[in-house]
């Protein structure tokens, strides 16, 4: 279990993590999601002690990371799987952290067939990986402690779909036997399909927390017609809130129910009425990256092509 | 692609591992600097020059000047400027290559890893002397049986010991430069700076400038190191040396210490 309380990160003015209080549970997977830049990396630096919090604290199975006597057999960390020595051999920084964690010599071979590295890849220097073998062999590093935390920063970059759906089940097994997992990514459809929980985060400040299944649910309803101002006028006049997309959707927080009534007795023939799923979460999210102002437009593509992967 | 995953088990009664001990760090710290083609070509060039000295010195040096003092200063030279490289990059590594990421949360407590540095750069000074002393002994026999000069042990024990401890001292200014500079390049520039131009610097201030000729000796690391060369150096040359590597060498490798332990490693 991994525990954040009120975690914060100044640098001058500047405030990278701002009032930042969540859980992870052990036997869940919990998707720690913003746009770049939002403080994500930053809380995760914090987390196992790479970065020193302005105030604020985080403990993972009750103790501060520093306390952990021999971390890497209690919490799997990938923070960055670029951040290796491009000389080294693949297998020789799993040899590293074998011999560091005190583990026997099988462990480096059996990680690497874990992680689908091949001997011959094993035996490359790490100047020659693609960003893919990067994630596995940073994921193994994470792995070989055979530890019950796993905190992930971006571990799906650079997959290939496969790898994603690889890595997508490896979580969920490791979930599914009592580990916590935390992962990060800027990418909400990526996170979806692999989270129990959803931690937003964004400029800094948590801004929705819950089960997937909640934050989906809260998004309201929507609906079409032909004439979608004439809906959205007849709901202004029951004094319901909605909001007309460019595409003649009409999105609300009312039930689906309410709206048909309301289209009835308008007289409006609807041509669809539906929960509306992630999309209030989608929309959220996108007014972050938006608001970011950093490659909102990358992103959107980047998120169109994962779903098609999902 | 995808394999058959067996997942961690993660029961609710695992006990807590045992903590890491010193030794292990020891251990993988000195893998490390072995490890990588850069690594293992430093460590090699000590051997690899010392040879090309030796043999140097015997088919260039007058037959009168086969002694082993001759063949030790040759090899000293170049191996005293491959030691510090050898103690920066050890330290710069864990920033320049970012491996700190890695090292740094598998041991989250940097002191005990700079700690390990440490005394493996002294270690690996004193082991990489003997080793050039090794050669140089070899060449001496060989050289004098090639040319049939008396065979000259003309290097004392203390005289060794001296010449080990300039080494150290000068891998140590590496390290202080690798802690305070955390970065390859830089560290390697500054180490050229400190070596080529500090004693330069303080010639040129010692000729020109009545004032500074009498604390010259008190500030030139470089020159009070240079007596640690000559046989038994003096009271005040021992002095000389404390004081300097005071200033050079202890101050800011604490100072670099100081900001290591707090910053931030991304």
């Amino acid at each position: 279990m991994i525990t954040i309380d009120s975690l914060t990160k100044t640098y001058g003015g500047f405030t990278a993590v701002d009032d930042v209080t969540f859980t992870a549970e052990a036997g869940r997977v919990t998707g720690f999601l913003g746009p770049n830049g939002a403080g994500k990396s930053t809380s995760m630096r914090i987390m196992v002690g790479l970065t020193p919090p302005s105030s604020g604290s985080a403990t993972i199975l009750g103790r501060r990371f520093a306390e952990l006597p021999n971390p890497g057999r209690e919490v799997g960390v990938l923070l960055d799987a670029s951040a290796q020595h491009a000389g080294r051999t693949g297998r020789e920084i799993l040899t590293i952290a074998q011999r560091t964690m005190g583990l026997p010599k099988s462990r480096v071979e059996e990680t690497l067939d874990r992680v689908s590295l091949t001997e011959e890849e094993a035996d490359r220097r790490v100047r020659n990986y693609s960003l893919g073998m990067r994630q596995r062999l940073g994921i193994a590093t994470a792995l070989i402690g055979d530890p019950e935390v796993l905190i992930l920063d971006e571990p799906a970059n650079g997959l290939d779909p496969a790898g994603i759906r690889w890595m997508r089940d490896l979580l969920r097994g490791f979930a599914d036997q009592g580990g916590t997992v935390l992962l990060s990514s800027h990418l909400l459809h990526e996170i979806e399909v692999i989270a129990d929980d959803l931690v937003v985060i964004g400029q800094g400040r948590i801004v929705a927390q819950g089960s997937k299944q909640e934050l989906l649910a809260a998004a309201g309803t929507l609906a079409r017609a032909d004439q979608a101002g004439a809906l959205h006028r007849a709901l202004a006049d029951k004094g319901i809130t909605a909001t007309t997309a460019a595409d003649g959707a009409v999105r609300t927080d009312a039930e689906p129910a309410v709206v048909g009534q309301v289209a009835l007795a308008a007289g409006i023939a609807l041509t669809e009425l539906r929960p509306a799923d992630g999309a209030g979460l989608e929309e959220m999210f996108l007014e972050l990256t938006a608001a970011s102002q950093r490659e909102g437009h990358a992103d959107l593509t980047s998120e169109s092509e994962n779903r098609k992967i999902a | 692609m995808s394999t058959a995953v067996a997942p961690t088990t993660a029961s609710a009664s695992r006990t807590a591992p045992a903590p890491i001990p010193m030794r292990r760090i020891l251990d993988t710290e000195l893998r490390k600097m072995f490890d990588t083609r850069a690594g293992f070509w430093l460590m090699a060039s000590i051997g690899i020059v010392a040879t090309i000295a030796t043999v140097a010195v015997i088919l260039f040096a007058p037959d009168s000047e086969l002694t082993f003092e001759m063949f030790s200063t040759a090899i000293g030279f170049p191996i005293a400027l491959i030691l510090p490289m050898i103690a920066i990059l050890s330290v710069t590594g864990e920033w320049s290559q970012r491996t700190g990421l890695t090292t740094f949360t598998l041991i989250p407590h940097r002191g005990r890893v700079i700690g390990a540095k440490f005394l493996l750069t002294v270690f690996i000074g004193v082991a990489s002397m003997l080793v050039a002393l090794g050669i140089g002994a070899v060449g001496n026999i060989v050289g004098t049986a090639i040319t049939g000069t008396p065979t000259l042990w003309n290097v004392s024990v203390s005289e060794f010991s001296l010449i080990v401890l300039a080494n150290v001292l000068g891998m140590l200014i590496g390290f202080m430069l690798g802690v305070l500079i955390r970065n390859s390049a830089g560290a390697i520039v500054g180490y050229f700076v400190f070596n080529a131009l500090l004693p330069t610097l303080f010639m040129t201030l010692g000729n020109l400038q009545d004032w500074f000729r009498d604390i010259w000796p008190w500030v030139d690391f470089a020159w009070a190191q240079s007596a640690l060369f000559e046989g038994s150096p003096t009271a005040e040359e021992w002095a000389h040396l404390g004081v300097t590597s005071l200033i050079w060498l202890v101050i800011p490798t604490l100072v670099g210490l100081r900001i290591l332990m707090r910053s931030e490693v991304k």
